[in-house]
């Protein structure tokens, strides 16, 4: 789930086409926008309060074998929302290998991006030294 | 007192024709895209999403360039989007201290665990005006250092051991107050005072941090911890009974470290201010956590002798949407309620040079 709310439009729709013929997915409730009012927690450890809330498309379907699948996602894509949850879906059961599979180039490319974006942070940490004082 | 007045249709229809070209701007110059706001201009769409207290980073930039780059009226506008929406239910409480680093910095410990980093910053920039930038000039890739991952602990945790400062409470079956739901009302707690500032005007949280730290109010502030990265923001949805990843949130967060000379019930110790804010802002997080420390008299027996420790003072005003509702409601039609001022004015008047005239023929 991780790897598909991370995931561009293109990616998601590329992975699904890996999987071959896909049965067809019936809505199990509409595809729709909406808020989750995302919380923080005083001085980061305390009693939780609301920050403020975030756009979430949610997408619930069902295969006709009866698997379902859903997903959550931060934005208002709602084709993107709904084929992380066929996605979803395929996972429950046999498919799961080729799912994990279709999703691991997502994964790598968030994961390259993370690394790069962690080696450019490095690059900027602060390495205090103390000026010796000659007392002679 | 405003009153319904009618007309005016077609010059509102051809002001919003002229609005619109007006923003367009000369068609020789290419058009906006909203993901040039939106790459370009991250902070403005930081603050857009932060005061309009909703985190979608592409709407904020449809709507700083709808409003042609007015962040107030950007503002209104997301503000507006989010009343067309239903609300899910509520997020887990972010982990901060979980988070992706691209900025961690602290004023009062030199070595803590995790190193500092100073992440992409305006400080120790000279502020002089970078012409090379009006020229396109596309900058070298910047410098990468292989990295072990290190935990990041916040500053706050470090101290822990000897009660020097001070313990949140944690309780997650208190209810949240929640301000879009209920009106505020006074005294509010804390829980509904950092909503409140965390959807607050920038500008006028910054100067009532400032008032605090020229005197009106002071709280002897240390920066204990700034930090800016990603947290991965989760949901419990009902049907699953299990907290699902929504996407990472890009937060800034401001740990303020502040002297308290301790009371009949506490030892002395150091009390905490806290910001926690949508984006990179490190102004506002900065600002939000002198405020919150400033309001949290009650908790520490403070006299409020100062704006900033006023919660009703505060609270009320540092939602510039409301605020500019009230202000800009006054360019309105209140043609009856000034024709009314006009004769009460034009009455007095004729009573009072009558009283003159009376006290010239007396004199006289």
């Amino acid at each position: 789930m991780a790897a598909c709310a991370g995931a561009s439009p293109a990616e998601l729709v590329q992975a699904l086409a890996g999987l071959g013929d896909v049965p067809a997915a019936t809505d199990l409730r509409g595809t729709e926008q909406g808020l989750v009012m995302l919380r923080g927690r005083m001085g980061g450890d305390g009693n939780p309060f609301n920050l403020g809330e975030a756009t979430v498309t949610r997408a619930a379907i069902r295969l006709p074998d009866g698997r379902t699948g859903f997903a959550y996602q931060l934005g208002r894509d709602a084709a993107k929302a709904r084929t992380a949850a066929i996605l979803d879906a395929l996972w429950q059961g046999p498919e799961r290998a080729a799912v994990e599979a279709a999703l691991a180039p997502i994964r790598d490319r968030i994961a390259g991006e993370a690394a790069a974006k962690a080696r450019r942070v490095a690059a900027t940490r602060v390495n205090f030294f103390t000026m010796v004082r000659g007392e002679d | 007192m405003y009153v319904a007045v009618k007309g005016g249709e077609e010059a509102i229809d051809n002001a919003h024709g002229l609005l619109a070209h007006e923003r367009r701007g000369p068609i020789s110059i290419p058009d906006l895209s909203p993901d040039q706001i939106e790459t370009q201009l991250a902070l403005a769409v930081d603050r857009v999403m932060a005061e309009g207290s909703l985190y979608d980073p592409a709407l904020a930039a449809l709507a700083i360039k709808q409003a042609r780059g007015d962040l107030i009226e950007a503002i209104f506008l997301v503000r507006a989007f989010r009343t067309t929406l239903p609300r899910f239910g509520n997020g887990e409480p972010v982990e901060t201290g979980a988070m992706a680093i691209e900025r961690r910095i602290s004023a009062t410990f030199k070595d803590l665990p995790g190193g500092q980093v100073l992440g992409p910053t305006f400080d120790y920039t000279h502020r002089l005006i970078d012409f090379m930038l009006a020229a396109g000039v596309t900058p070298p890739l910047p410098a990468e250092v292989e990295t072990e991952h290190e935990a990041t602990p916040r500053v706050t945790d470090l101290l822990d051991g000897e009660g020097l400062i001070e313990q949140e409470l944690r309780d997650d079956t208190v209810e949240v107050g929640d301000l879009t739901r209920a009106p505020l009302d006074f005294p509010a707690d804390r829980d509904l005072r950092l909503q409140a500032l965390a959807r607050g005007d920038e500008g006028f949280l910054l100067a009532l941090g400032y008032s605090t730290q020229r005197g009106y109010g002071r709280t002897h502030p240390f920066v204990g911890e700034i930090r800016f990265g990603e947290v991965m923001a989760e949901f419990v949805p009902e049907e699953l009974g299990f907290a699902v990843p929504l996407g990472p949130v890009a937060l800034t967060e401001c740990q303020m470290v502040n002297q308290f000379h301790g009371s009949a019930e506490l030892p002395p110790q150091f009390t905490r201010g806290y910001g926690l804010v949508f984006g990179q802002s490190e102004r506002k997080a900065m600002s939000m956590s002198l405020v919150d420390r400033a309001l949290r008299t009650r908790e520490f027996g403070e006299d409020v002798t100062a704006p900033a420790q006023d919660e009703e003072f505060v609270l009320s005003h540092c939602d510039n949407v409301q605020a500019t509702g009230f202000v800009e409601h006054l360019k309105l039609p209140h043609y009856v309620d000034f024709q009314a001022e006009l004769g009460l004015v034009r009455q007095m008047r004729s009573e009072y040079a009558a009283r003159q005239q009376e006290l010239k023929e007396a004199a006289e």
